[in-house]
């Protein structure tokens, strides 16, 4: 099957610096994908050049088959939800209300579905008669999000959809987002920063750092292959030899190492009897640490599984 | 996620439901016979990605634990329960006895000792429930 999204050499250079460098990506159909990496890592760049509102310096671009940039055909089975999302006009129109915008995506999106936006609303508490110039911050991210599910398209593209938004709101778009999916598979990436909770929603996860994918992965497989271990020197010493270790931070008698690598019942058994603790270290500190090993770094840069 | 119902930070995901699916048959939760819940309804519950919900199904499919009807979905396989127990109770020392013993030795509680620990908790049990 061709695959949602085929990036080769991807470069996008600005006069001042260099947004993408290099980057190589493939990302299957109907799966969800963690876009991840610090702000200004290129992530934004690029789902923009993704969803053919930037250009690419070098490299090739493929979405649903084609280069996306100007391709009628791509484009209409593509959406993309940006951060602080600006609707047509609405600077012009001081009456553009959420409904004229909803009515508005209604014609750029071939699948989409009414019902499921007002239902959508409904979830936000967003009334559909309200002025979209007085929407708060959250209130804008919940019509982006409404627009980006009821779109059903293809391939959708979230960046960073929920500023404003409270624990509760996001709750609401990971559930409503899973159903979605589970009605209407779709290619869907989703950049945030808020990696620990939106992790089990994930497939793959890619991160960017300063313009370069310096992991690429099953998300499911990151889960526990990096254990913080600590307790007495000796017992520290001896449970992590062998074995790849990120960091060593030693005080007095005791000592905690960041080791790399899944740990079988057998191993827990061990460190309990060495009276050892055992921290697994959340995707979001995994990424947090990611550039500094970046590629190369054996079993973590691989994909775990298809 | 925050609210994973209850699942944990350090294994796979996919690991995990196969176990607590294995739990709920070796339980009687779910009966032999009975449909298992589909990828997408343990994605919804457990608000994880579907394909992950789909992994872990298939690993108790994969032991021969669950059968697939074709268009209808899982369904627990016969005679499942009773592997799962025989496992369980083959996994009772590792699991339960071991860890006990080495605490035990830790708190200098002998074999002698543990054994009447263990009858005076064992008859207190059988007190209240009587």
């Amino acid at each position: 099957m061709t695959p949602a999204v085929s990036v080769t050499g991807l470069t996008r250079r600005y006069p001042d610096h260099v947004a993408l460098d290099d980057v190589h990506l493939t990302i299957g159909t109907e799966t969800i994908t963690g876009l991840l990496g610090r702000n200004g890592a290129g992530k934004t760049t690029l789902l923009r050049i993704l969803a053919g509102q930037e250009f690419p310096s070098s490299g090739s671009v493929h979405v649903l088959g084609s280069p996306p940039a100007e391709n009628e055909n791509v484009l209409r089975r593509l959406v993309l939800v940006r951060e602080d999302q600006e609707y047509p006009d609405y600077q012009g129109y001081p009456d553009f209300k959420v409904s004229h915008a909803l009515r508005a995506a209604s014609f750029c999106y071939q699948n989409w579905d009414a019902g499921l936006a007002s239902s959508l609303l409904e979830d936000f508490g967003l009334r559909a008669n309200k002025a979209v110039k007085s929407l708060s911050r959250g209130q804008r991210s919940a019509l982006g999000i409404t627009i980006g599910l009821a779109a059903r398209a293809e391939v959708t593209l979230f960046d960073e959809p929920y500023a404003g938004l409270d624990a509760v709101a996001r709750q609401v778009f990971y559930d409503r987002l899973l159903a979605e999916y589970a009605d209407f598979p779709r290619t869907v990436v989703l950049s945030t920063h808020l990696i620990d909770e939106a992790a089990a929603l994930f497939e793959n996860v890619v991160v960017i750092d300063r313009g370069r994918v310096v992991l690429d992965a099953a998300a499911d497989g990151l889960r526990g292959m990096v254990t913080a271990v600590s307790g007495p020197v000796l017992a520290v010493d001896s449970f992590t030899q062998g074995r790849p270790v990120w960091e060593r931070r030693g005080l007095g008698s005791q000592a905690s190492v960041v080791m790399v690598g899944q740990l079988s019942g057998e191993d827990r058994e061990r460190a309990r009897s060495l009276g050892l603790d055992l921290a697994p270290l959340s995707l979001q500190q995994l990424v947090a640490r990611a550039p500094g090993w970046a590629v190369g770094a054996g079993s973590l840069t691989e994909r775990t599984s298809v | 996620m925050r609210e994973m119902a209850g699942l944990d930070e350090g294994t796979p995901l996919f690991a995990q439901v196969a176990e607590r699916l294995a739990a709920e048959i070796a339980d009687g939760g779910l009966a032999e016979g009975e449909r298992v819940p589909s990828t997408n309804e343990l994605a919804a519950f457990y608000r994880i990605n579907p394909a992950t919900a789909a992994k872990g199904i298939n690993v108790l499919a994969d032991e021969g634990l669950l059968d697939k009807r074709r268009g209808i979905g899982m369904f627990v396989a016969a005679g499942s329960r009773a592997t799962l127990l025989a496992r369980r109770r083959a996994g009772f020392t590792e699991r339960y006895v071991e860890p006990l013993l080495t605490e035990a030795t830790r708190l200098g509680i002998g074999s002698e000792e543990l054994i009447a620990l263990i009858k005076e908790c064992s008859d207190e049990r059988r007190g209240v429930a009587v």
